[in-house]
């Protein structure tokens, strides 16, 4: 399952202070999108308006619309927790489990809201799941072992299965590569591009080579000095985005001029 | 290397006089730091083997000054049938008392440290966490009296009413304890005390459970509660088991209170008829007057009281070992 998203006119609050200023963008589904701009642009904030999970932090609230293909995340009666077990999200830091095993990681969230799975069904999610983050082959001898004895690399893959083990519409991604070596880099881009055949994935990234090389579309934020609130400069193709950008703080970002 | 050390510091003029830089590498700038050093480690070294010292020293004046109890004859024990059978209800009833302690207290604890970590809002959470903390400075007389004087007489009809309902239950036989000073009231009077230990241990490590780990749970779809349990309660698994072993500690040797509460007798199945005894509060009322074979007696009880502590605290230890590859300390 993929859905597209559309955002209508969201500001993002933290207590009085208005973090994002006004959003509009529009997501396909089965794409990638990059979230690119300069610390403290609101990407990341953005980002995680897109599964409710800034309201994690006491006093943020968003509003504005941000429809799941024409469904209203913010509409009246909409549990946050149904949100996020629909759109999924991976971590700047790789956070398996530590207490739990590789197995019971990529099942930690089947297992919630009492969902009953049988041995069987279990072990076939746990194959597919890893087999999906390209980490199967790695892990496959030692599924009762500790998460946390992986390389971050591979922790990082064992978050994306868990991920995609809950089968959510989306899968958003912040910063994923920014703690990893080069090596684990490019297994997870060649991982996003798998994943795009599946899900929605949004990625926040400082590196614009990445962006480049994993996005259909990019979406550039900026802000104007501190204390101002982000906001959307310019969203279009990649391509357009890095060789013909329409907006002058977009092309002095991407080439480097200031950020 | 060394050259290119000092030229560096040459050219970047950080230290004057350059040309003796060579030599200033084993000069005695440092040396000062490293006497301190070495005077440190030493203290720390005699700080640690000062807790083996008076261990041992514990254990050789219990074992020395409790060593006369094996020649005295049986019949001359207190209770007149040898020194284990003297001893053992007493360890039975110190038992007790601690585990209904722990019964009542360990859930509770738990649970009201999880309220203010994770539920309350700031504004409530740390007035909670004072009185919480508030009730471990209160002295144990205190409680003690305040059990006697006040709690036991409140409890002393629940009690009948337990005995007429439920004295079925050997714990619960009849006929109920008029005055309420019972095992029963001694255990709930523990667990009010041990449960700042629980609480405020639980609360410390509730609140250090990584950021990333709830987020983790929370973008999976799960509840708070979910949360709580899937990423909480593991993490803190090894913190909450030292707790209740730190409560359960306290809860064993606990004196005054048990000696002022309890009505103390023989050891019975009942919690709720006047009887048992607790080690501490036997050590705590006889003591004064104890002289020649009996001192020998009670301080046997004291030794005895020593090894429980030892014990629970290796099965404790145990326990958190079993968890260390999954810790989340790797």
């Amino acid at each position: 399952m993929s859905k597209r998203i559309d955002v209508e006119n969201l500001n993002v609050y933290y207590g009085d202070f208005l973090a994002v200023e006004d959003v509009n963008i529009n997501i396909e589904s089965r794409s990638v999108t990059a979230f690119i701009g300069p610390s403290g642009c609101g990407k990341s904030t953005f980002l995680r308006t897109l599964n409710r999970m800034h309201e994690v932090i006491p006093g943020a609230y968003a509003k504005g619309k941000v429809m799941l293909d024409g469904e209203d995340l913010y509409g009246k009666g909409v549990d946050p927790v149904t949100v996020r077990s629909m759109v999924g999200m991976v971590f700047q830091r790789p956070n398996p489990f530590p207490t739990m095993s590789i197995r019971d990681n990529v099942l930690a969230g089947v297992k919630l809201n009492n969902k009953k799975i049988s041995r069987s069904d279990a072990d076939a999610l746990v194959e597919s799941s890893l087999k999906g983050a390209n980490l199967w082959n790695e892990v496959k001898d030692r599924l009762d072992k500790p998460g946390s004895g992986l390389s971050g690399g591979q922790q990082q893959r064992l978050c994306i299965a868990r991920t995609m083990a809950v089968k959510p519409d989306v899968v958003l991604m912040d910063e994923p590569c920014s703690a990893l070596d080069p090596i684990s880099t490019i297994a997870i881009e060649d991982l996003i591009h798998e994943l795009k055949e599946q899900f929605t994935v949004v990625i926040v990234t400082h590196n614009m080579q990445q962006a480049q090389r994993v996005a259909d579309k990019t979406a550039f934020f900026n802000i104007e000095g501190t204390g101002k609130p982000g906001k959307l400069v310019e969203y279009d193709d990649t391509a357009t985005i890095f060789q013909n950008p329409s907006q002058k703080a977009t092309e002095d970002y991407v080439s480097g001029r200031f950020g | 290397m060394l050259t290119n050390l000092s030229d560096s510091e040459e050219r970047t003029g950080r230290r004057p006089g350059g040309e003796t830089s060579r030599s200033s590498l084993a000069n005695a700038d440092t040396s000062g730091g490293r006497a301190g050093d070495k005077i440190f480690s030493g203290l720390s070294l005699g700080a640690g083997i000062l807790i083996f010292v008076m261990l041992a020293a514990v254990a050789i004046f219990l074992t020395w000054q409790a060593s006369p109890v094996l020649d005295i004859p049986a019949t001359s024990v207190s209770g007149g049938e040898g020194f284990l059978n003297y001893v053992y209800p007493l360890v039975l009833g110190t038992l007790v008392a601690a585990i209904i302690a722990l019964l009542i207290a360990t859930p509770v604890g738990i649970l009201v440290a999880l309220y203010i970590s994770h539920y309350a809002p700031a504004k409530v959470a740390k007035p909670v966490g004072y009185v919480i903390d508030l009730l471990a400075a209160i002295p144990s007389v205190v409680y003690g009296a305040w059990g006697m004087t006040v709690l036991s007489p409140a409890l002393a009809p629940f009690y009948t009413w337990l005995s007429e309902n439920f004295g079925f239950i050997p714990l619960f036989a009849g006929p109920a304890s008029a005055t309420g000073r019972t095992m029963m009231t001694a255990g709930i009077v523990l667990s009010i005390m041990i449960l700042p230990i629980i609480t405020s241990l639980c609360r410390e490590i509730f609140i250090q459970t990584p950021q990333l780990h709830e987020e983790a749970s929370l973008a999976l779809g799960a509840t708070r509660f979910e949360m709580i349990r899937q990423a909480v309660l593991p993490f803190a698994r090894t913190g909450i088991i030292s707790s209740v072993m730190l409560a359960l500690g306290r809860a064993l040797g606990e004196t005054m209170a048990v000696a002022l509460v309890l009505s103390t007798g023989g050891l019975q199945w009942s919690l709720i008829r006047t009887g048992n005894n607790t080690i501490a509060a036997e050590i705590a009322l006889n003591y004064p007057e104890a002289f020649g074979n009996r001192l020998a007696e009670l301080i046997a009880a004291g030794l005895m009281l020593f090894i429980i502590t030892l014990i629970v605290n290796f099965i404790a230890r145990a326990i958190i070992a079993r968890y260390k590859e999954f810790s989340g300390a790797n």
